[in-house]
């Protein structure tokens, strides 16, 4: 019984359909999911400003800028990707999904060397193991005698926000792997191309969420 | 018609409308059929109904009759109830997931699990879910996240113990509670419960919206249907709410983050924020669709239209809008600005207003109507009732300075069971009683049914309204042992008279459990339209075949058109067409009609 089959038969006269209106509706979710991590880290930040640092004390911002670039970047090949599917071309298809794949794996690989670059100066995000003594100061000498910036609420906002941000992004890559393997298979055309609009709808909405945090977490 | 739609019917009659036969696993375990869903997530939640009322019943032996042992109970473990006798350890453990069971596992499943699922697509018209796979995962979703929860007891330290509200810091650290791992299966269960909430609002929005039957205007839907529409939003917005708060607190637990750990600097608070923005959302997750399905079984038992279908309508929209700006009604005593108090405060009372009017059309629906006093209809009415009861006492407890009295003594407990109890629970038994011949092709035992209504409405109301009393009194709810406080010793009789009714109120649902298992196999034979009822779902055999509908159905008028004197009995069929002389054909009511052709 193809019930999946009947089942996505649409409203008649719907102008949209039901994987699109899915995505939508799944995405506002996702909306809600982010603001209750946003909301908590702007009321832990205003109860306890002396948790948190200036900005660029601890953060690397111009990496991270830079990673942001990178996101912006790989929403644009998205794009090209729906672009080309859109007119028949599997080709530009299938080089412009590698492209976006290629472009956030970079995106997770760099925010893997900042946590690791942060952990080592004592940003983590255990209360109890928090010694964050800003960037650099860890090879300076008497490293062990340096103050510590910002307080356990810093880290732990911090992981939480990103940490959410970047298994999104690595979700969206598995997911992205799976649609450059059936664009391989030759599965989309320019009469279906349902699977990568609502790809592309994931990523952009995980790009904006990305930029969202970005401006609050480094630059605010 | 147009050619797409040509299509779709050429396809309906290929494929859909007629029972295949399908291996077993596909066809009861691994099945895409919203029905077969449904109807795994009844037996599914009518066995958590089942363990949740056996945790009440034990949490009532230890208030009536305090530090005795439990009769019959002497095999309890002894990080339990060593002898029988309840441990204090193990008493927390038994609020905190009597509530955490009864709201996530049992009646949430079973409103918006079962009846989302069951009625949908059936009452629309659509052959499936939009999503049938999506449908199936958010099934076998919750089968583990409610193991996990059940595994908490055998673990050591046993299940959690901080309470269905599980406030921090009390759960933030399993020093306070000396429950560790037990309160992370909790967090881990409900975290995995979210996706599977998550999975069933996605595809009830958008089968709502993209697979209704011609003619199916927004105002022409059943009242049940607008009820889980509006429930599966809250859902879809409140759900991954309680998901981050939810991990947040348990990296609190395992990697010693500080959210909400005062001692480091955290916010104890931000969790009762957090949460009750969740919560009050999910209290009408937990009683919209309770609304829907009485205001169903109402029209059609009282042969009446319903009254004030737009009005209702409005009034669910109304209440699900402002259940999201009332959440610091939970926190008056936790402190905060007085005035902020005062707004919430407001905002609740305004709650009043779209419940009393869907109340005042339920009783304007039975006013002058040929009242069928049927099992379902007893416990629709009883529904109305008792939310009555529970919408009052509500109030009570929005006024600030009246909960700064009444906060977290059993006037809440009573309050919350007037409402979920009282109020979706007996909604749920009207609705099984009453779609039970379209999930199984037979009727429910009528006499039996009745008895089990009226020693669960009297019992009931025993147990709970006493309960206001003892609030008032000052015994505080989650309370252990009630007699360690002297001025609590006077209500020991009260307390042992609630918890013998107790006892008889689980007792009785037996009678249902019986009724039920027993109607599956010997029930009378229930045909396509039992109740003569006007909705979609009574158009097709009982059970539906795969795929539901012969065709794709057209709908011509609204739902409640019952005594109508254009029609030829006292009920008129949605998907009937209209006397050709009287009404437009089909052709002019495909284009989806104004609403007042169906007058």
């Amino acid at each position: 019984m193809s019930t999946a089959a009947a089942g996505r038969l649409p409203m008649p006269g719907m102008k949209v359909y039901n994987l699109k209106l899915g995505m939508w509706i799944f995405l506002l979710s996702e909306v809600m999911f982010f603001t209750g991590l946003i909301g908590s880290y702007i009321i832990l930040r205003f109860a306890h400003p002396e948790h948190f640092a200036a900005p660029g004390v601890v953060l690397n911002v111009p990496l991270t800028a830079f990673n942001t670039f990178v996101l912006i970047c790989s929403s644009v090949t998205m794009v090209k990707a729906f672009a080309a599917v859109e007119q028949g071309d599997q080709k530009g298809l299938q080089r412009w999904l590698l492209a976006t794949i290629a472009l956030g794996t970079f995106f997770v690989g760099v925010q893997a060397v900042e946590y690791s670059v942060l952990s080592s100066e004592g940003f983590v995000p255990m209360a109890e193991l928090y010694h964050a003594v800003g960037r650099g100061a860890v090879h300076a000498e008497g490293a062990a005698e340096a103050a510590v910036v910002g307080g356990p609420l810093y880290g732990a906002t911090f992981y939480a926000m990103t940490g959410f941000h970047g298994a999104h992004v690595s979700i969206g890559v598995l997911c992205l792997l799976y649609v450059y393997w059936r664009a391989r298979k030759g599965k989309y055309s320019a009469a279906s191309l349902g699977g990568v609009e609502i790809m592309g709808l994931y990523w952009h909405f995980v790009d904006l969420v990305w930029i969202l945090l970005f401006t609050i977490v480094y630059l605010i | 018609m147009s050619t797409s739609e040509a299509a779709v019917q050429a396809h309906l009659h290929e494929h859909g409308g007629h029972d295949h036969e399908e291996p077993f696993l596909r066809k009861y375990i691994f099945c895409t059929d919203h029905k077969m869903i449904a109807r795994q997530f009844l037996f599914m939640s009518l066995f958590f109904l089942l363990v949740g009322g056996l945790l009440a019943a034990m949490m009532r032996w230890q208030l009536g009759f305090p530090s005795q042992p439990m009769p019959g109970a002497g095999g309890f473990p002894d990080t339990m109830a060593p002898g029988g006798i309840v441990l204090p350890e193990f008493y927390n453990s038994l609020v905190t997931m009597h509530g955490t069971i009864m709201i996530f596992f049992a009646i949430m499943p079973l409103l918006v699990g079962l009846f989302g699922n069951l009625l949908i697509p059936l009452q629309i018209g659509a052959p499936d879910m939009a999503f049938p796979r999506l449908n199936m995962a958010s099934f076998w979703i919750a089968v583990p996240a409610g193991l996990l929860m059940l595994s908490s007891f055998f673990v050591e330290g046993g299940a959690a113990g901080a309470g269905w509200t599980s406030y921090a810091p009390l759960s933030a650290s399993g020093e306070w509670t000396g429950v560790y791992l037990g309160q992370q299966l909790w967090l881990v269960s409900l975290i995995v419960l979210g996706f599977s909430s998550l999975a069933g609002a996605v595809n009830y929005i958008t089968t709502i919206i993209s697979m209704r039957a011609p003619g199916m205007t927004w105002f022409r839907l059943p009242l049940s249907t607008w009820a889980l529409f509006i429930t599966a939003i809250l859902v879809l917005l409140a759900i991954p709410i309680l998901t981050g708060a939810l991990i947040m607190l348990l990296f609190d637990q395992t990697i010693g983050t500080g959210f909400f750990r005062p001692e480091v600097g955290g916010e104890p608070i931000l969790w009762q924020h957090l949460f009750w923005f969740f919560g009050h959302p999910e209290v009408y997750i937990l009683i919209l669709p309770a609304m829907g399905i009485t205001s169903d079984v109402l029209a059609n038992r009282a042969r009446k239209p319903i009254f004030g279908y737009h009005a209702m309508v409005l009034a669910i929209i109304a209440i699900a809008f402002l259940g999201w700006i009332v959440w610091g009604h939970h926190m008056f005593q936790s402190g905060m600005n007085p005035l902020l108090g005062t707004s919430f405060m407001i905002s609740t009372m305004a709650i009043a207003v779209p419940s009393a009017i869907k109340t005042f059309n339920w009783l304007g629906t039975l006013w002058h109507g040929d009242i069928h006093l049927d099992v379902p209809m007893l416990h629709a009415l009883s529904f109305v009732s008792m939310f009555i009861i529970g919408g009052l006492s509500g109030i009570f407890m929005a006024n600030t300075p009246v909960d700064m009295y009444i906060h977290d003594t059993y006037f809440i407990v009573a309050h919350i069971h007037y409402v979920l109890f009282g109020g979706s629970l007996f909604a749920i038994f009207a609705g099984i009683t009453f779609w039970f011949p379209k999930m199984f092709g037979r009727m429910m035992h009528e006499g039996v049914g009745k008895v089990h209504f009226v020693l669960t409405f009297i019992l009931y109301n025993i147990v709970f309204f006493p309960m206001h009393n003892l609030g008032l009194r000052g015994m505080m709810r989650r309370l252990y042992d009630p007699t360690q406080y002297e001025y609590l010793q006077p209500l020991q009789p009260m307390n042992e008279f609630i918890s013998i009714a107790a006892f008889g109120l689980v007792t009785v649902q037996f009678l249902f459990a019986g009724n039920f298992v027993w109607s599956l196999f010997r029930g009378r034979t229930a045909g396509p339209n039992p109740w003569k009822s006007n909705t979609l779902e009574w158009s097709v055999p009982s059970p539906p075949p795969h795929g539901n509908f012969d065709g794709m159905p057209v709908v011509y008028r609204g739902p409640y058109e019952y005594s109508h004197p254009d029609a030829a009995e006292d009920y008129w069929p949605q998907n009937q067409p209209p006397p050709p002389e009287v009404g437009p054909g089909p052709e002019v009511a495909l284009s989806p009609a104004p609403e007042g052709v169906g007058p």
